[in-house]
């Protein structure tokens, strides 16, 4: 790739972030250069300064942030001195950007083909009805369905995957430079992800466009990047092509990145088949109005064990959730607590009921009050229910947060704004721990969280298990979370469950198609995984 | 040359109100506490100008009977009197002391829309949280209830209502609290409605706790911040109402001072180019401007917390 042109570069540069007052530095120095046609993969955890770059190589700094220093230079052009005019003349022509949630980046108001044309008349690359021509046949090159007429949907009409798409043709519309891609598949379903990364690909080596491809996930930059950059805390840990990175990165860091994958707890011993599950779904059918989103489900979930719920959005999975908690009473069928019903409404059931199940939630920012202090979000459970009060209660709170290893003294007064996102995390845990239950629903826990951050909840998750008996049921839909934690697997797809049964089982053929769908699309390290799966798809489609 | 020195007056005295809220702010500083010498620090001089003005107002309110030179209802000189060494600000349609019936004005006022703020706010928040987090058909009751009140222009309601129950000061505060009151309720249901889908809410319905915990735990703290900004808003609302319906002879009864009526009774001399009556309607206009500042930094504070 390096025998073309270079077409950005950028040096020492420099963003620092206002907060109280203050301007820190968010991104301390870093050099980047990329050639026509080359995607550059930038990797590291949320606050690395990934996105913020990726901004910066538009010559534009989010509300707050300002470039104070370094030089960005874009085919010769000096974006930090040129005027705004010229910067926008390049934004959107040659430099397009590409936002991590299409959803949140479409005008809601207007149709997909309105929005796409929009660029490339204003910039005056082509007029109106060649545009619309244009997009079609974009539309058709990133494998939308009926290309000629999904332009003219609203954003809502469109699956989150299209829209994705959607996006990534509109970017594509003046047939830019560079295309700057802000995790464009990380709110996205595994399978929905293969679609959007091989489109994503086909696109970018077809137009010999370059890309910077920003993620924090190892096994899609590593097909997607001719070379990978590491970035730690505003600063750049290692740079390499794709190859040599995988195969030996030279910095401690990386890793410990690259090492992440590979926790799995112990094996547990099969449960005997007369005990009684704490908790047991029979036969529920359950869903909003008159339509079911649930069918049938059966599971039993046994002390000191993990069901993980696999599957993607709208299989049900966080609705059998609601079923168990009693947010949503079931149409038919029951959930059996200890061998007891329990309930179907949970404003019937006792406190000591309510008690038993506790909940932990996907997104700790609004899972967390964020008015009330550790003190009152972690002790109030253990004051209700236990009936804790004054010194007691305090010595059960900062036996809590010893727990969940964070410094009692230090945090006890703290709001959940003054914690980082995996701190937040562990208070979502500490407050179910409060309540001394025996059932955990864990729903998606780890899936809003950087890799690192994940493992060490996971690990924390198992050690408590372990410590207090707990029985989990883990939601997610994220196959290397249960591979690491799970000891049996529930694979749900449009309300039903297609199949169920211990682990080692599940990961070893025979599969139920869609399970084998599900298990074929998890992203591996191997740079040439995508290119395979697809041809070997693709052969099964010939034959 | 008129507009000239005009012009010039009108610098002069923004200046000297910059310096007042600057000095006060300083003061502020130094005597304060850490925690809000802190915040302190943050305002901008028009707050700090706004503070001033309502701790002003305050001490005149709480010490009338120390402060003012005369009784509120004694007749001490000759009807329309002209500015003078004993009576200050001249005197009134009846030969009261000017000064000294401003002063207790302010007291009457100022402290009357206090209290019917505050009681429009405890029932229309209370009432809207409440048909936010239980919905269907409380909700539905309240809300409709609501729409009909508010259907009704305000003041030709409250003048309405006051015809019917009498113009006392109690069935005054009781209806202007009551008019006022829908509009916190739709502010504090729309606010609360956003709250109520939080996870945490959920959380804090699985555990098991009751109503009141719900509303003032985990609602009303983080609805406080638009409410706040309301509730400087609001008062400027009721102040200029209790005005407007003492201007009307419906507001707060004779003798008792309050600056409405005070405009109204003195309202021919204005044709004689005296500015005597301007006088209570400058007292509300300050006032109601002073609130404002501190309101617009609150409402400042508040959605810049947001942006972090």
């Amino acid at each position: 790739m390096s025998d073309q042109e270079i077409l950005l570069t950028i040096k020492g540069l420099r963003i620092e972030g206002r907060a109280d007052e203050e301007w820190l530095e968010i991104v301390k120095g870093v050099d980047l250069t990329l050639h026509k046609g080359e995607v550059l993969g930038l990797i590291g955890e949320s606050g690395a300064g990934k996105s913020t770059i990726g901004l910066a190589a538009m010559g534009f700094a989010r509300d707050g942030c300002r470039i104070s220093g370094g030089e960005i230079l874009f085919d010769g052009i000096n974006l930090r001195t040129s005027s705004e005019a010229e910067r926008r003349a390049l934004r959107g022509k040659r430099i397009a950007y590409v936002a991590q949630s299409a959803a949140a980046s479409f005008n809601p108001a207007h149709k997909l083909i309105d929005q796409y044309c929009e660029g490339p008349v204003e910039h005056g690359v082509m007029g109106r009805s060649e545009a619309e021509r244009d997009a079609t046949e974009l539309y058709a090159k990133m494998q939308l369905p009926e290309p000629e007429t999904i332009g003219f949907r609203y954003p809502h009409q469109v699956s989150g995957g299209q829209l994705q798409r959607a996006m990534t043709a509109m970017a594509m519309a003046c047939r830019p430079d560079l295309i700057i891609f802000d995790e464009p598949t990380t709110a996205l379903d595994v399978t929905t992800q293969i679609e959007v990364l091989s489109a994503i690909r086909d696109i970018v080596e077809q137009f010999n466009t370059a890309a910077i491809y920003i993620t924090h996930d190892l096994a899609v930059v590593a097909q997607m990047a001719d070379k990978i950059k590491v970035l730690l805390r505003g600063e750049e840990v290692e740079e390499a092509d794709t190859r040599t990175m995988l195969a030996n990165p030279s910095k401690d860091y990386t890793k410990s990145l690259w090492a992440v994958r590979s926790y799995a707890r112990a094996e547990q011993p099969p449960v005997d088949s007369d005990v009684t599950p704490v908790v047991s779904v029979r036969g529920v059918t359950a869903g909003y109005g008159t339509v079911d989103v649930l069918k049938n489900i059966n599971f039993d979930i046994h002390a000191k064990r993990t069901v993980a719920v696999v599957g993607e959005s709208g299989s049900g999975k966080s609705t059998a959730a609601r079923v168990i908690t009693g947010l949503l009473p079931p149409h038919t069928g029951e959930i059996l607590f200890n061998g007891t019903a329990l309930p179907p409404d949970y404003r019937k059931r006792s406190r000591e009921q309510l008690r038993q199940a506790q909940m932990i939630y996907q997104s700790a920012d609004t899972a967390l009050n964020p008015k009330l202090r550790l003190r009152e979000l972690i002790g109030r459970p253990a004051q209700m229910y236990l009936g804790l009060n004054g010194k007691a209660l305090e010595t059960r709170t900062k036996d809590l947060l010893s727990l969940i290893e964070l410094e009692p003294d230090d945090y006890i007064d703290r709001l959940p704004s003054e914690l980082s996102g995996g701190q937040k995390q562990r208070i979502g845990i500490a407050r179910a721990l409060a309540a001394e239950p025996q059932f955990i629903i864990c729903d998606e826990v780890t899936s809003a969280l950087d890799q690192l951050v994940a493992e060490g909840i996971l690990k924390l998750l198992d050690k408590l298990q372990s410590e207090f008996n707990l029985a989990y049921m883990f939601i997610t839909h994220d196959l290397a979370t249960v591979k690491a934690i799970a000891d049996e697997v529930v694979v749900m797809k449009e309300g039903i469950v297609v199949e169920q049964g211990p682990k080692a089982q599940m990961f070893q053929p025979p599969h139920d198609p869609y399970t084998e769908l599900l298990l074929s699309s998890v992203a591996e390290m191997d740079p040439d995984w995508l290119t395979n799966l697809l041809e070997e798809r693709a052969g099964l489609t010939a034959s | 040359m008129g507009f000239i020195i005009g012009l010039v007056w009108f610098v002069v005295v923004i200046a000297i109100a910059m310096a007042a809220g600057l000095l006060f702010r300083f003061l502020m500083v130094q005597i304060c506490p850490k925690g809000i010498a802190k915040e302190m620090r943050t305002a901008p001089m028009t707050a700090s100008f706004g503070m001033l003005m309502i701790l002003i107002y305050i001490i005149v309110a709480v010490f009338a009977p120390l402060i003012a030179p005369f009784s509120e209802t004694e007749i001490v000189g000759r009807e329309y009197d002209a500015w003078n060494n004993v009576n200050l600000l001249g005197t009134d349609n009846l030969g009261r002391d000017m000064l000294s019936r401003l002063i207790y004005a302010a007291r009457n006022t100022v402290g009357i829309a206090f209290i019917i703020t505050a009681l429009a706010f405890f029932l229309g928040s209370i009432l809207g949280l409440l048909a936010a987090i239980v919905g269907g058909w409380v909700d539905q009751a309240l809300s409709r209830t609501v729409d009909v009140l508010m259907a009704i222009p305000s003041l030709i309601f409250a003048m309405l209502l006051l015809t019917i129950f009498g113009t006392s000061v109690v069935s005054m505060i009781i209806v202007i609290a009551l008019i006022d009151s829908t509009r916190v309720f739709r502010l504090a249901r729309s606010v609360a409605m956003n709250i109520v889908v939080m996870d945490y809410v959920e959380a804090a319905k699985l555990r098991g706790e009751g109503l009141w915990r719900l509303i003032t735990r985990e609602i009303l703290p983080n609805a406080m911040a638009p409410l706040v900004a309301e509730f400087g808003l609001r008062f400027c609302f009721v102040f200029l109402m209790i005005s407007a319906l003492s201007f009307l002879g419906l507001g707060m009864q004779p003798p008792t001072a309050d600056w409405g009526s005070m405009v109204k009774d003195n309202a021919t001399l204005i044709t004689f180019g005296d500015i005597t009556p301007l006088l209570p309607a400058g007292a509300i206009a300050l006032l109601t401007v002073s609130v404002n500042f501190v309101v617009d930094w609150q409402l400042h504070r508040a959605s810049g917390l947001k942006e972090q």
